[in-house]
C-alpha cells in the first residue's frame, strides 16, 4: 500500500522525462493532463538546483494536455497526431512516448503507438510511466530499460574490447549527476577503458545508447537502481557486469572501486595502480593542506553528521565523511524506497561494511515530515551539527542556526552547474564545500570558539 | 446567474467564461468577438505542455496559514512543493513570521486505482490533522482521484463531524479544464462554500485584495485613506479568510485570479466587487483610487493621495521615459495581466510590437464591462494589431519573436521568460504583480526594463550558443499559427 508523503524528495514515474532530457538530442512526448510535464519538470529543475531547460525541456516538452473528452472516449489518436507533428516541428534523434495517469487509467496503449511508429522506421520508444505506477527512479529503469528493447533492440553483438557501459545516477534526481558523470567518465577513461556515459554533455547521444550491445562489460554504480537494466543486458546481449553498490567519493573509495573494477575486468593492473597513484598523490596532498585549518580552527568546526539522502548518495558521502573526515554519524536518513526487502538488506550489508557506527544510525524513511521530526529529536540543542540534505532540512538547521549543505533533492535555493560530489575531484569539492561552509555560515575566527 | 456557493464545485472557465487558448489576430476583434462570446477556440494539433489547475490551486492555498492541504494524488501532482519554501521571502517583506508549508501527498499508487482511493484519504486528512493541528484542513483533487472516482465529499463529510474543523474540497484535476486558471476559481469556491463566515459586524475600513504572495504595496498607501487591506489568499491565515465576509469591498489585484471569488463574495455575502480595472499604470491607478473612495466615502482623502503620488513619482517617470520611449516590447502574461502590462509600457512611450496572452476569458463572472481588462485596455490606449492567445507554447513563439526582434520582452509566467532570453532579447519576468501595482509599480517596471536593457551582453552570449529542437522546416514556416486550424481542414 502506498506511504503518506509530506515534504517530498522525489517525483512520480513521469518525471522519467528527464532521463529521456539527459540523452543528448533525445525528446519526451507526454501524453498525460496539461499540468504534468510542466510540474515534473520543475520538481526536477529548479527544485534540483536550477537547472535549466536544455536543449529540449521546461515548456518545450510536446504533450497531448488530456482532457474530458480523451477521458471519456480515449486518447490514442490525439497521441498518434501529436507524435506525427512532432516530427515536423522537431529535429531530434529520438522520441520517447511516455503515458500520464489520465492515459494510464483509461488504458491507452502508448507502447503499441510506438511500435506503430517503428515500423514505419521513425525513432520512437514508449513507456507506461502513470504517475500511480511508482516513483521517478522506478520510471527512470523502466525508460533506459524501453530503450533498450524497443530502439536497441534484438542485435548481435559485436564486442569491442574495453568499451563499457556505466549506469549510476538518476539525471536530475541527483542534482549533481552533470559533474558526476563526468567525473565517472573521467576516471574509467583515465585506466584506458572507452566510456559509454550515456547521459549529460560528454555523452554522444543516441549513438552511444545503439552501441550498448557492444561493450565488452557493464557497469553498475549504484545500490539497486540499474539493477534490471545490467540484468537485462546480460540476458539480452551476454554482457557481464561488474556492481559496485554505491557512488565512490574521496580518495579510499574511489581508489577501492578501481581495484575491484581491475579485479573484475582483468585490466592492465600496472597501469591502474599508476593512475591510482596519481590521483592519490593528488588528493592527499590537497587533504593533508587541510592540516592547518583543521588544527586550528577545530573548536569551531561541527563535527556530528546527520545525512539525509538517497541510498546511491547517502551511502558513498558516508563513507567518505566518517572514514577519511572523522565525522561523527548520528543520523542517515535514506530517502528512496527500495522496492523489496532483499535491497535493503543488501544496502544495509554495504553500510555494515563501511563501518558500525554508520550502520547502528541509518533510518529507511522517504516521508519528510518524520525525517524533520526525528531530527529534531536527534539534534535537540546541539549547535555542533552538520546536516547534508535538502531544501527542507533548512528548517532543522536554521533551528540551532546549523549547518546545512546541499546535498539531496529538492534544492530550490541553490545553482548547480557542473559541481560534483563523486569520485577523487568529488571528495576534494565535498571537503571545500563542508569547511568553507563555515565562514559562509557566520564569521568565525580561530581564538573565537563560537560553537 | 447568481454564483451558488453550497454546491459541491464551480464549472470551468471552459464552460463558465468561455475561457481560449488559441487565437491570432487584432486584439479589437478578440475583444468583440469575446462581447458576444463567439470565439471559437480552434484546436491546437501540436502542442507544447500547459499547466494545470491543481498547479494554479497549489499557489493560492499551499502557504495559507494554519490551514494544512491534503493532495489527493500520485506524488508527482505535489512533487514541486519546495518552491513553496519561497514563503519565507513572502513573510519576509511583509514583515511578518514565517509559516510552516504543510501539505502531504496520499501518493496514489496501483492499489487505489484498482480498489479505489477513499481509505488512503481518510487516513490523510487525520494524519494531516495530528501532524500540523490546523484550522482548516483542504483536499485537493487530482487527475487520478477524479477518473477513479472516489467520494471526495463523503470523506469531508465524515472527517468534518469528527474533527470540528472545516474539511475543504478543492475539485481541481487537471483534465478537467484546459485552463489552468479554473483552479483560482477551485480554491475560492471551497474557502466560499467551507471557511468564509457570516459577518458578525461590517469592518467599514477593511477591503479585501485578492493577490498572490507578493510584497504588500498597499497597507502604507491605504493608511493614507484610512483603510486596512485584508490580503488574500497566499500567506493569509485561515482566520483572515473565515472574515472576508466583513469587509467593505473587494478588490482583485488581477482579474484572470480574482474574477469568480470576488463576484461570489459579492453575491452570497453583499461584499461589493471594485468594478474598475486594476490598479496598474499611473492614469488606472488614478481611477482606481478613485473608485475605491467612492465605494469607502474617502474620496477627498483619495484626491489629496492622487496629488501627492503624481507628483512625487512624475521626475521619476519622466527620466525613465526619455530612456524607454520608442523602444519595441512584447508582452507575454497571463490573460488580465498583459492588458495591464500593455498599459503601462504604452504609458512610457514604448511601442507594443504584440501581445500574447496565456488564456483569454471571454467574460467575466459579473459581466461587468469595466472588469473586461481587454477592452479597457484597447479604449485606454488603443489597439494592438499582432495579438493572440496560446497557453505558453514556445514553439509557436520562437517564431514570433525571431521575426518582430522585440528590445524587450516581458513576461509573467514558469518557462516563457527563457524564450526570450534564448533569441538574445532582453527578457523580464514580472513575476511579483503587487510590486508592478500603484504608483510605485510604473517605476519599478521602468527600471527593471532599463536593468535588463542594459544587460544585454548577457542574453547576447546566451543565443550565441544556444541550440533550439525545431526543424528547418519549422523554422521556415511562415505561420506560427499552422498547427491551429482545425484537424480537418489541413
Amino acid at each position: 500500500m502506498s506511504k503518506l508523503i509530506e515534504q517530498p524528495r522525489f517525483s512520480c514515474a513521469l518525471a522519467a522525462q528527464t532521463t529521456v532530457l539527459a540523452i543528448p538530442r533525445a525528446l519526451p512526448i507526454v501524453h498525460a493532463g496539461p499540468g504534468c510535464a510542466s510540474k515534473t519538470f520543475l520538481t526536477l529543475s529548479q527544485c534540483a538546483g536550477n537547472q535549466g531547460e536544455g536543449f529540449g525541456g521546461g515548456g518545450q516538452i510536446s504533450s497531448t494536455n488530456t482532457g474530458t473528452k480523451e477521458v471519456v472516449f480515449g486518447g490514442e489518436n490525439k497521441l498518434r497526431t501529436l507524435t506525427e507533428n512532432a516530427f515536423k516541428v522537431l529535429d531530434a534523434d529520438l522520441f520517447v512516448l511516455l503515458s500520464g495517469c489520465t492515459s494510464g487509467i483509461i488504458g491507452d496503449d502508448i507502447v503499441s503507438i510506438a511500435n506503430e511508429f517503428r515500423e514505419e522506421g521513425r525513432p520512437v520508444v514508449g513507456a507506461e510511466t502513470s504517475g500511480f505506477t511508482g516513483n521517478n527512479y522506478q520510471g527512470h529503469e523502466l525508460v533506459v530499460n524501453s530503450i533498450i528493447e524497443q530502439f536497441v533492440g534484438d542485435v548481435t553483438p559485436k564486442v569491442q574490447k574495453g568499451l563499457v557501459n556505466v549506469f549510476s545516477v538518476v539525471p536530475n534526481q541527483d542534482p549533481f549527476w552533470r559533474g558526476d558523470l563526468e567525473e565517472i567518465k573521467r576516471i574509467l577513461t583515465s585506466i584506458g577503458l572507452k566510456v559509454n556515459i550515456l547521459f549529460g554533455y560528454e555523452s554522444a547521444g543516441v549513438f552511444e545508447w545503439q552501441n550498448i550491445p557492444n561493450a565488452e562489460f557493464n557497469i553498475l554504480l549504484s545500490p539497486w537502481i540499474g539493477l534490471k537494466t545490467v540484468e537485462l543486458l546480460k540476458k539480452k546481449y551476454g554482457t557481464p557486469f561488474f556492481h559496485f553498490p554505491y557512488l565512490p567519493v574521496g580518495g579510499k573509495a574511489t581508489s577501492l572501486f578501481l581495484k575491484k573494477l581491475a579485479a573484475f575486468a582483468n585490466l592492465d593492473l600496472e597501469k591502474v595502480s599508476a593512475v591510482i597513484k596519481r590521483e592519490e598523490e593528488k588528493f592527499y596532498s590537497y587533504i593533508v593542506g587541510l592540516a592547518d585549518f583543521m588544527s586550528d580552527f577545530r573548536s569551531n568546526i561541527p563535527n556530528d553528521l546527520y545525512l539525509v539522502a538517497d541510498s546511491e548518495y547517502a551511502i558513498g558521502v558516508s563513507d567518505y565523511l566518517v572514514n577519511e573526515l572523522g565525522l561523527q554519524p548520528k543520523g542517515i536518513f535514506i530517502t528512496d524506497v527500495p522496492p523489496t526487502d532483499t535491497i535493503k538488506e543488501k544496502i544495509l550489508e554495504t553500510i555494515e561494511t563501511l563501518g558500525k557506527e554508520i550502520r547502528e544510525v541509518v533510518y529507511f524513511e522517504s516521508d519528510g515530515g518524520k525525517i524533520q521530526q526525528k531530527l529534531f529529536e536527534l539534534i535537540g540543542s546541539s549547535k555542533r551539527a552538520v546536516i547534508f540534505g535538502s531544501t527542507w532540512e533548512k528548517i532543522v538547521a536554521q533551528k540551532n542556526n546549523n549547518m546545512l549543505i546541499h546535498l539531496s533533492m529538492p534544492i530550490v535555493d541553490d545553482v548547480i552547474l557542473n559541481k560534483t560530489f563523486t569520485g577523487y575531484t568529488g571528495g576534494l569539492k565535498l571537503t571545500e564545500e563542508i569547511y568553507s561552509g563555515i565562514f559562509k555560515h557566520g564569521t568565525i575566527d580561530k581564538n573565537v570558539q563560537v560553537l | 446567474m447568481a454564483i451558488d456557493i453550497k454546491k459541491s464545485e464551480v464549472e470551468t472557465r471552459d464552460n463558465r467564461l468561455g475561457a481560449v487558448l488559441a487565437f491570432h489576430g487584432r486584439a479589437s476583434t478578440l475583444q468583440k468577438d469575446s462581447s458576444k462570446r463567439a470565439v471559437k477556440d480552434d484546436e491546437r494539433i501540436y502542442s507544447q505542455c500547459s499547466d494545470c489547475s491543481q498547479g494554479c490551486a497549489e499557489v493560492l492555498s499551499y502557504m495559507i496559514r494554519d490551514a494544512a492541504i491534503v493532495v489527493h494524488s500520485p506524488l508527482g501532482c505535489l512533487s514541486p512543493v519546495s518552491i513553496y519554501e519561497r514563503v519565507e521571502a513572502s513573510s519576509k517583506v511583509r514583515g511578518i513570521e514565517a509559516p510552516k508549508i504543510q501539505v502531504i501527498s496520499t501518493n496514489i499508487g496501483i492499489d487505489s486505482t484498482v480498489y479505489g482511493g477513499v481509505k488512503i484519504l481518510k487516513a490523510a486528512v487525520r494524519e494531516a490533522y495530528d501532524r500540523f493541528h490546523p484550522k482548516a484542513i483542504l483536499i485537493h483533487s487530482s487527475c487520478a482521484a477524479g477518473i477513479i472516482g472516489d467520494d471526495i465529499e463523503s470523506v469531508v463529510d465524515e472527517a468534518e463531524s469528527e474533527l470540528g474543523i472545516p474539511i475543504v474540497p478543492i475539485y481541481c484535476e487537471g483534465f478537467k479544464s484546459k485552463t489552468w486558471t479554473s483552479g483560482f476559481d477551485a480554491v475560492f469556491h471551497g474557502i466560499l462554500r467551507k471557511i468564509v463566515k457570516k459577518p458578525i459586524k461590517k469592518q467599514e475600513d477593511l477591503v479585501n485584495i485578492i493577490n498572490f504572495a507578493g510584497q504588500d504595496a498597499y497597507t502604507a498607501l491605504f493608511k493614507r485613506i484610512n483603510l486596512r487591506p485584508n490580503l488574500i489568499v497566499p500567506n493569509s491565515s485561515v482566520d483572515q479568510l473565515a472574515i472576508m465576509s466583513e469587509a467593505a469591498c473587494t478588490i482583485s489585484i488581477c482579474e484572470s485570479l480574482g474574477t469568480y471569488g470576488a463576484a461570489a463574495l459579492e453575491q452570497n455575502y453583499g461584499v461589493p466587487q471594485l468594478k474598475v480595472s486594476s490598479p496598474y499604470g499611473i492614469e488606472w491607478t488614478d481611477r482606481w483610487f478613485r473608485e475605491l473612495a467612492k465605494l469607502t466615502n474617502r474620496t477627498e482623502l483619495a484626491e489629496k493621495l492622487i496629488k501627492e503620488e503624481n507628483e512625487r513619482i512624475k521626475p521619476i517617470i519622466e527620466g525613465y521615459r526619455k530612456i524607454l520611449k520608442g523602444k519595441r516590447a512584447y508582452v507575454y502574461s497571463g490573460d488580465s495581466f498583459a492588458h495591464y502590462l500593455t498599459n503601462m509600457v504604452r504609458e512610457y512611450g514604448m511601442e507594443v510590437v504584440g501581445v500574447t496572452t496565456l488564456h483569454h476569458d471571454q467574460t467575466t463572472d459579473t459581466k461587468s464591462p469595466s472588469l473586461d481588462t481587454l477592452g479597457e485596455m484597447i479604449k485606454y490606449t488603443g489597439d494592438v494589431e499582432r495579438f493572440s492567445v496560446c497557453n505558453k507554447q514556445p514553439f509557436i513563439m520562437y517564431k514570433i519573436f525571431s521575426e518582430l526582434k522585440p528590445d524587450i520582452l516581458i513576461t509573467r509566467h514558469d518557462s516563457i521568460a527563457t524564450i526570450g532570453t534564448k533569441l538574445g532579447i532582453p527578457s523580464i519576468r514580472a513575476n511579483d504583480i503587487n510590486v508592478l501595482s500603484c504608483y510605485d509599480g510604473s517605476v519599478n517596471l521602468g527600471a527593471r526594463i532599463i536593468d535588463a536593457l542594459n544587460s544585454n551582453k548577457f542574453f547576447k552570449t546566451i543565443s550565441e550558443h544556444v541550440k533550439f529542437p525545431y526543424s528547418s522546416w519549422w523554422i521556415n514556416q511562415k505561420d506560427p499559427f499552422y498547427f491551429d486550424k482545425k484537424a480537418e481542414t489541413k
